[in-house]
């Protein structure tokens, strides 16, 4: 039985998957939570907590009922901070639910569900075709301000991204963009496939926003910070508004958002790829 | 590129956003619980540059962005573009006309 047609907002663009509800015997332990299109949800619980499974994943707990993911799956995360990340979006939603805000359980459902099936290899290709196009390699020729700033702000990130991972990336300024030599690729290749689906469903996502592999990078690196990244991304937009002048319901709007966003995608990668070891040295009197 | 503000700073950030968004009880989330328990944890290292530590504050720097952010844009999105459409009375309004009232209800209405 169906309930309706589920309209939930994916980090990959507008996917539309039907959410199949239960049977009526098990209606009290799960529901579907993302479906209705036309009324919003309320806020249909009062606590948030989080729950350790027998396999060492972690849950959410909405109430007494498990979380699940619009793919009927049970939600899981593999480490505690996530979990209490995702945590703090639900709680923080008041009267209605806007998953619009929850960008980390929308990336979770992401992951866990992987909707259009995309394998580890898929997201290199796609990642490293945006190399070619790259934000800080594609250059303009006038006004000189603009370019003057580019090469003061990009060039610094461009030959730190150059020494990390020992390639050559060039800029240029026509319109087919920088030539990138097979073995620049083939070494960005090597090193994202020692990331896990997870962190590479995060990255995906940070590149799609700032539309830049180098930048992402950059911030994965910690050599970045979110407001770093996001400035050098909009730099074309921040010049024009240092020379027009500054609108709130627009510009403020999307930078806001894309900040949210990103620090999402960011704290996504670094919680799914980080091994918590914490070495404890006892003082020796 | 500019070093990232100290540990204290971004601590208080983070706790201020929970107060923002939690209200008074904030004290007892799961949040506050695990952001304290790790910086203090973090707070005393052997070594002058220690890694985890200059990770964790990175973390910790991000997720403050990330709160703040989404308070920022929740905030202009209920300033500018949070009010929806007008009703039909209002709309004639606009314009200086009034709905027209049918005593016995309008045709499709129940």
């Amino acid at each position: 039985m169906f309930r309706g047609i589920v309209q939930l907002r994916n980090s990959f663009g507008n996917v539309i998957s039907v959410c199949k509800s239960c049977p009526s015997n098990q209606y009290s332990r799960c529901l579907s939570k993302y479906s209705t299109a036309s009324t919003e949800r309320k806020r249909f619980y009062q606590d948030v907590s989080i729950s350790q499974g027998d396999d060492g994943l972690y849950e959410i707990n909405l109430d007494r009922r498990k979380l699940k993911t619009p793919g009927g799956k049970l939600f899981t995360v593999p480490n505690e901070a996530l979990a209490i990340a995702v945590a703090t979006e639900w709680d923080a939603q008041r009267e209605t639910l806007k998953f619009y805000t929850m960008h980390l359980t929308t990336l979770c459902n992401t992951a866990l569900d992987n909707p259009t099936q995309r394998s580890k290899q898929q997201m290199i290709n796609s990642a490293l075709k945006f190399l070619e196009t790259d934000t800080i390699c594609y250059r303009v020729d006038e006004p000189l301000g603009l370019v003057e700033l580019q090469k003061n702000e990009w060039d610094p990130v461009l030959h730190w991204m150059e020494n990390r991972y020992n390639v050559t990336i060039g800029s240029s300024s026509s319109i087919l963009g920088p030539e990138i030599p097979q073995a620049t690729k083939d070494t960005f290749q090597q090193h994202l496939s020692s990331y896990s689906l997870w962190s590479l469903t995060g990255l995906e996502f940070v590149i799609s926003q700032l539309k830049s592999i180098l930048l992402s990078l950059g911030m994965v690196d910690r050599y970045l910070t979110v407001e770093q990244a996001v400035l050098l991304s909009r730099l074309e937009e921040e010049y024009q508004i240092g020379r027009w002048g500054n609108v709130e319901w627009a510009h403020d709007y999307d930078m806001y958002e894309l900040r949210a966003r990103t620090a999402a995608g960011a704290l996504f990668i670094q919680l799914s790829s980080e091994n918590l070891t914490v070495k404890h040295k006892i003082m020796q009197d | 590129m500019a070093g990232l503000a100290s540990p204290l700073r971004v601590c208080r950030g983070i706790l201020k956003e929970l107060r923002a968004m939690q209200g008074p009880s904030y004290k007892r989330s799961l949040a506050y619980s695990y952001i304290m328990d790790q910086f203090r944890k973090n707070k005393v290292t052997g070594e002058r540059y220690c890694r985890a530590q200059q990770e964790a504050l990175h973390a910790s720097h991000t997720y403050l962005c990330l709160l703040a952010s989404s308070r920022n844009h929740q905030a202009l999105h209920n300033l500018y573009h949070g009010k929806g459409e007008r009703s039909p009375e209002e709309v004639a309004g606009l314009v200086g006309l009034r709905l027209p009232t049918q005593p016995g209800g309008k045709g499709w209405e129940k």
